[in-house]
């Protein structure tokens, strides 16, 4: 039932051959058909730019006040292309294997291998727009190996290399708005998706400032909406970050694909109490010349963290550089899963360090003795003020203190190598599809990804949907409109409607905080079975007793969180089903029961080289599995080692 | 956990851009030092909500000072007390405990206020529609390495780049002047390569519409500067008045 439309033929000519077949609008045609772009992120801006230079009306929408906040901003550590500039042996065929074995073998190749290709047009884009890449002093773009890659193919704007792509992006976008082929959204959140004979044909929006919920037809809509990090309640991603629109979505037919997948980063500032709101990253770049450690035993930990002594106090003798020990080749480099993982069991054997024992060290002190402290600020001196603003400690002279956090989500929407989902004319794109990371991503390729599919995929496979279904105005007066929106309003006026005890952020941390604890850096099964009845338990005490205040005529901050954390209660549940049928440990994913016995995760290829697509059967009812195997002609599976 | 600070917050409460607004006074006596600012808030946020009140609205996201979205005049002074920094940014360390704290939105004609102290900063993207880009579809560029950009050329470029487009120094300025912020916009592109074709028509078409906009001349007080949270110079400003007579000067030419 799942046909992922790979094209046949040798894995280098896929994409062109492809390309070559797709069916192709008529120029004149193009400005008869409406194109919906919900997210203006790197993957929507990019997209809705490159659809209106083609000709088509694009309509783009953002709950944001302007494209240019969205949640790519915050990226700071770069963006990977295969253009090999330093003659270090880098190639698109190195790329591609790279992504598939840092996903752990849980990607499709000919996706990840188009990645790769289209990647070295992504740079030659952002220049032309105008973006600032780092520079050498000859002029031409500097490069940086990121996140343990062999060679340096990671292209960088200092330490904020999210906003100045996006800042690209949404220049582009500005340019079609003024001539008038973008019509541009802001401060409008999508509720629903409209389906006509099962096809995509419009969406809901609600008005974040008036509270008005208006409908808006179109041939095509385009899901660029980021990913579900903040089911976790802490994350790295921004405050507003949500999956209402993929649920709703998946809620009208688009089958939701690896949802356990979810990245956590090993370097992130630690929880500092329970008024915490979010999570802030460290960039990985850190680990290239600072060495983690905890203390050898627990009792030189439980002095730490009584802050009797101080890390500095303890000798080189009782520290355990546990990445190096255990992995000496990598070391300090190893990928983000293996990295977090490790941290984690050092804390649960009671050797994590600050008060709350849940945190490592990353010590500079070798580097600044090696480099000086001049060369160490001129590398990192920005995140060292960041560290030092947020946790009022000096990281030049006492080791930061450091925890994972969740970061990214490889899974999202099902989509085939269209970005189609299983819905016909509904796309997804970025973050918000599950498609290139596999199993665990790689750093610096989630900008790639989201760009990719924007400026250089999109354009092409649309088309071919578009020309089947012909330029024929969508009839924005069929009932299925009226009646969608009836549904979102029934919902809004139900939630409007609770006015129990407990607030909506209350319940949105009680669930971060069991899908951390059973479904986050590891799980088990009788921990996935205990954590399903908890969810659905929360989801029953949600709707009796949550508060929501005011009205919907209004700017409603309660209403707008309600029915994003009533989605993500949903959401963490099929996360947890996910995650139990998933019977082997692979990326992200770590079942305890399979692990090899040196600990490491221990993937069951014969029986789980499938994506997980789930399909939705009603509410509380459990979803169906569909598999789709991933079929590997051109690289050879095997254990990933960095020992 | 909670901490043991107390503050008396006066907060500007307005239901929409067509009411008129209030100083409303709350105390909390919970506060950690090690919370942000806009933590502070969402403690004091969730317990007008417990109490079936409506909560506080401001803008925020990230909360990493580099989205731009929060936006708050704190004691008179945008993003609060500390240089260089965004509300987002800015910890409860840089109050005392028994401190009064007044907390206004951003004021100026061209952004009005949407709610409490959430304002509608969309003449910012309009300004930037008129003429922020370079007009580049996608596709067919170059190869990104055909373009050698001087380092110093880059650098500078970049430091206009780093605007995160919160409007500080409009709020900041007593005329609610957005030349720092349009002369950064304009410098990036100016200054680089890739902008120079289109380099007139652009600070022409961003500064009219700024004018449009209602934002106010600059009189040189410089207190955008001051208040930048990305430390934007206002040499941005020179430059783009440079770039403005030029433009006037090559179109009357032309005429
Ligand atoms: C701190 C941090 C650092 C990172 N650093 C890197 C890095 O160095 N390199 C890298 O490759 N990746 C990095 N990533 C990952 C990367 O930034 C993201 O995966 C990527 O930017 C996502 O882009 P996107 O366009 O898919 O979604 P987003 O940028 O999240 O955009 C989502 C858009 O959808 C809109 N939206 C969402 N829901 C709705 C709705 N219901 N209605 C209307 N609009 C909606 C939003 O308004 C927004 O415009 C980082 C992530 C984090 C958290
Ligand atoms: S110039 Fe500075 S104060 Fe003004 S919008 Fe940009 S970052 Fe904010
Ligand atoms: S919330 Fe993004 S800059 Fe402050």
């Amino acid at each position: 039932m799942l046909n992922s439309k790979i094209p046949a033929g040798p894995l280098a000519q896929k994409w062109s051959k492809h390309k070559f077949d797709l069916k192709l609008v008529n120029p004149a045609n193009k400005r008869k058909y409406d194109i919906i772009v919900v997210g203006t992120g790197l993957a929507g801006a990019s997209a809705a730019a490159s659809l209106a230079e083609l000709g088509y009306n694009v309509k783009a929408f953002c709950f944001h006040d302007s494209p240019r906040r969205a949640h790519s901003i915050a990226a700071q550590g770069g963006i990977n292309a295969a253009k090999n500039y330093r003659n270090d042996g880098d190639s698109v065929h190195r790329l591609f294997y790279d992504t598939i074995k840092g996903g752990d073998y849980r990607a499709r190749e000919a996706n990840v291998y188009r990645l790769a290709e289209v990647s070295v047009n992504i740079i030659d884009q952002c220049v032309a727009q105008g973006v600032p890449f780092a520079r050498e002093y000859g002029g031409l773009l500097d490069n940086r190996s990121f996140g343990g890659a062999q060679v340096s193919r990671t292209f960088y704007a200092r330490g904020q290399t999210g906003q100045q792509l996006l800042l690209g992006a949404y220049s582009a976008l500005n340019r079609q708005i003024n001539l008038g082929t973008v019509k541009m959204y802001t401060r409008s959140e999508m509720l629903d998706l409209v389906t006509i004979d099962g096809q995509a044909k419009g969406i809901v929006t609600r008005n974040l400032i008036t509270g008005a919920i208006d409908t808006h037809s179109a041939h095509a809509v385009l899901l660029c909406t980021g990913g579900y990090g903040n089911v976790f309640y802490l994350s790295t991603n921004a405050m507003y970050s949500n999956v209402t629109a993929a649920w709703r979505a998946h809620k009208r037919g688009a089958f939701m694909a690896n949802p356990c997948y979810t990245q956590i980063h090993p370097t992130c500032i630690p929880v500092s109490g329970d008024h915490q709101s979010k999570l802030t990253l460290m960039s990985e770049s850190l680990r290239n010349d600072g060495r983690v450690w905890v203390p050898k035993t627990v009792e030189t930990a439980e002095k730490i963290r009584k802050g009797e002594i101080k890390a500095k106090d303890i000798a080189e003798a009782d520290r355990d550089y546990f990445l190096e020990r255990k992995y000496p080749s990598f070391g300090n480099l190893v990928p983000r899963d293996v990295a977090s993982r490790n941290a984690k069991i050092c804390c649960d054997e009671n050797r994590g360090v600050g008060k709350s024992g849940l945190a490592v060290y990353l010590d500079f002190a070798d580097s600044i003795k090696r480099l000086g402290q001049p060369a160490v600020a001129a590398r990192y001196g920005n995140l060292f003020d960041m560290y030092s603003q947020i946790t009022d400690e000096n990281p030049y002279e006492s080791p930061m203190r450091i925890y994972p956090a969740v970061h990214y989500t490889m899974g999202g929407l099902w989509v085939d190598y269209n970005l189609m989902t299983t819905v016909p004319g509904l796309y997804a794109l970025g973050e918000a599809n599950f498609s290139d990371h596999g199993a665990n991503r790689l750093g610096a390729s989630a900008l790639m990804q989201g760009l990719a599919d924007g400026y250089f995929v999109i354009p092409y496979t649309v088309g071919d949907y578009l020309a089947t279904i012909g330029p024929a105005p969508v009839d924005a007066n069929h009932p299925a409109f009226a009646a969608t929106k009836k549904e979102v309003e029934d919902k809004i006026n139900t939630f409007l409607s609770l006015k129990g005890t407990k607030t909506v952020d209350e319940y949105h941390r009680d669930l971060g905080k069991l899908i951390w604890e059973y479904c986050g850096m590891s799980r088990t099964a009788e921990g996935l079975q205990k954590a399903k009845q908890l969810v659905q338990a929360l989801k029953a005490d949600f709707w009796k007793n949550a508060i929501v205040v005011g009205a919907n005529e209004e700017v409603n901050q309660c209403l707008e969180k309600a029915g994003r954390v009533a989605d993500f209660i949903e959401l963490g549940e099929l996360m947890i089903d996910d995650a139990l049928d998933r019977n082997e440990s692979c990326g992200g994913h770590f079942r305890e029961e399979y692990q090899t016995p040196e600990g490491e995760a221990l993937r069951n290829d014969d029986d789980f080289a499938y994506v997980a697509a789930w399909e939705f059967k009603g509410e509380n009812t459990p979803e169906e599995l569909h598999k789709e195997q991933l079929i590997f002609e051109n690289v050879k599976l095997s254990q990933r080692s960095y020992k | 956990m909670s901490g043991n600070m107390n503050l008396t917050l006066k907060v500007w409460r307005q239901k929409n851009s067509k009411a008129t607004g209030k100083f409303v006074t709350y105390k909390t006596d919970d506060i950690s030092p090690d919370m942000s600012f806009l933590e502070m808030l969402d403690v004091v946020n969730e317990g007008l909500v417990k109490k079936q009140e409506e909560p506080i609205q401001f803008d925020h996201d990230c909360r990493e000072g580099i989205c731009g979205s929060c936006a708050l005049m704190i004691n008179g002074q945008p993003h609060g007390p500390k240089k260089a920094t965004t509300t987002c940014q800015l910890h409860m360390r840089s109050f005392n405990t028994g401190d009064t704290i007044v907390i206004e939105p951003w004021r100026s004609v061209a952004f009005p206020v949407v709610k409490d102290l959430a304002v509608d900063r969309s003449s910012l993207d309009r300004i930037q529609h008129a003429g922020g880009y370079v007009s580049v579809g996608t596709g067919g560029v170059p190869d990104a390495n055909e373009i050698a950009i001087p380092k110093t050329i880059a650098d500078e470029a970049f430091n206009s780049a780093t605007c995160i487009q919160c409007g500080a120094c409009v709020a900041a300025c007593k005329n609610a002047s957005a030349m720092l912020f349009v002369s950064a916009k304009v410098s990036q592109y100016a200054l680089l390569p890739q902008g120079q074709t289109e380099r007139y028509e652009r600070a022409i078409a961003m500064v009219n519409q700024m004018d449009t906009e209602g934002f106010g001349g600059c009189t040189n007080t410089y207190q955008c500067e001051a208040e930048c949270p990305k430390e934007i110079k206002v040499t941005n400003i020179a430059r783009m008045n440079r770039e403005y007579f030029n433009a006037e000067f090559l179109k009357d030419k032309k005429a």
